[in-house]
């Protein structure tokens, strides 16, 4: 998909940062919307 | 184009190949009708809330893709319209696929239920269901009313983008449901008109394959027939104003055209009526619910329900 493909551990590092960022910019929603709940 | 015979030799699969392993194609259209059932809902939905539940739609669609694509890696390999997928690649392997897309459809409706409400949590688990369950494993490869009765997945976003709103359903949200779920048939048995033997190489019983592409063009034009007018009726309910009448009456004339000339076209090989079909019908759908939206955004009032 991408001109990355041979190398491996470019692609795992890609793959290691978006996971950080989804994970991350889960916490951050999961916090906003909890307060919402908690203080409307 | 030379399709993948055997699994390709495993490579490092990219961020790229699991953005492409939720259909980001159809996860584009499914996120525009969402929308469209969101701001068509009466009601208020604070800005953030409308977010996560457009988001747990969006996430839901992308992992029913990733379900699908596991589940179906072996004919995949076999067409050349889904050869170049990231499984028979040989980037992601057919169980990773597995659990990215259970993970992500357990966290979009776990999301959706905590956030949003249980209603559009309880559809949005009903569509991943009968997406992975009911048409991938059960319907696709064992008859030809496959995507007509599969289409219903496709056809819920804007039910459960309205349930985000109000907790519950009505006849404008149900009404927008049919309208996709009729709008699919013609739409995909234009595809497999010129796909057909990609198909039939796979034992995918797609219409044209099992009854002929002679009665593919009759039940394409019943069906279209049937949508015209469902798609004209949210303005005659009160849910729908004059710009969303004004193109579901000329798009839909249009559709109608393009599925009398695919009736009567009989160059098979390169089926140009089909190609235009397929073509008209991905405008009528975003016009149609693009104008709802535009609809909402402008505040043009709906039609009296009288009309």
């Amino acid at each position: 998909m991408t001109g990355s493909n041979n190398d491996p551990d470019k692609a795992r590092r890609r793959r290691s940062i978006a996971i950080a960022l989804a994970l991350g910019a889960l916490v951050v929603l999961f916090y906003i919307m909890t307060m919402m709940r908690v203080h409307p | 184009m030379a399709l993948a015979t055997s699994y390709a030799e495993n490579r490092a699969a990219t961020v790229g190949d699991y953005f492409a392993l939720q259909k980001p194609r159809v996860m584009s259209l499914v996120i525009f009708t969402g929308l469209a059932g969101i701001v068509a809902a009466p009601g208020h939905i604070d800005l953030l809330t409308g977010f996560v539940a457009l988001l747990c739609i969006a996430v839901a669609a992308g992992a029913s893709g990733a379900l699908n694509m596991s589940y179906d890696a072996d004919i995949d390999r076999l067409m050349t319209r889904t050869a170049t997928r990231p499984i028979p690649m040989g980037a992601i392997t057919p169980g990773e696929a597995e659990g990215f897309g259970w993970t992500l459809s357990v966290g979009a409706v776990a999301l959706m239920g905590l956030f949003v409400n249980l209603v559009a949590a309880a559809l949005l688990a009903f569509t991943v269901f009968f997406y992975v369950a009911v048409y991938t494993l059960w319907l696709k490869r064992r008859t030809p009313q496959n995507i007509v009765i599969g289409g219903l997945s496709g056809a819920l976003p804007p039910a459960i983008g309205w349930a985000a709103v109000t907790g519950s359903l009505s006849l404008a949200p149900i009404l927008f449901v049919a309208i996709i779920f009729m709008w699919t048939p013609p739409h995909f048995w234009a595809l497999s008109l010129w796909r057909s033997d990609d198909y039939a190489r796979a034992g995918v019983p797609m219409m044209p394959v099992v009854r002929g592409k002679l009665s593919t063009r009759r039940q394409i034009l019943a069906y279209t027939v049937a949508l015209i007018p469902l798609g004209l009726a949210p303005a005659f309910i009160g849910a729908a104003g004059p710009v969303y009448l004004a193109c579901a009456g000329l798009i839909g004339a249009w559709f109608a055209v393009e599925a009398v000339a695919t009736f009567f076209e009989r160059d098979e090989a390169k089926e140009p009526a089909a190609h235009r079909l397929f073509r008209v019908s991905l405008i009528y759908m975003t016009a149609l619910f693009a104008s709802l939206i535009v609809e909402s955004a402008l505040h043009i009032a709906p039609l009296a329900p009288w009309l």
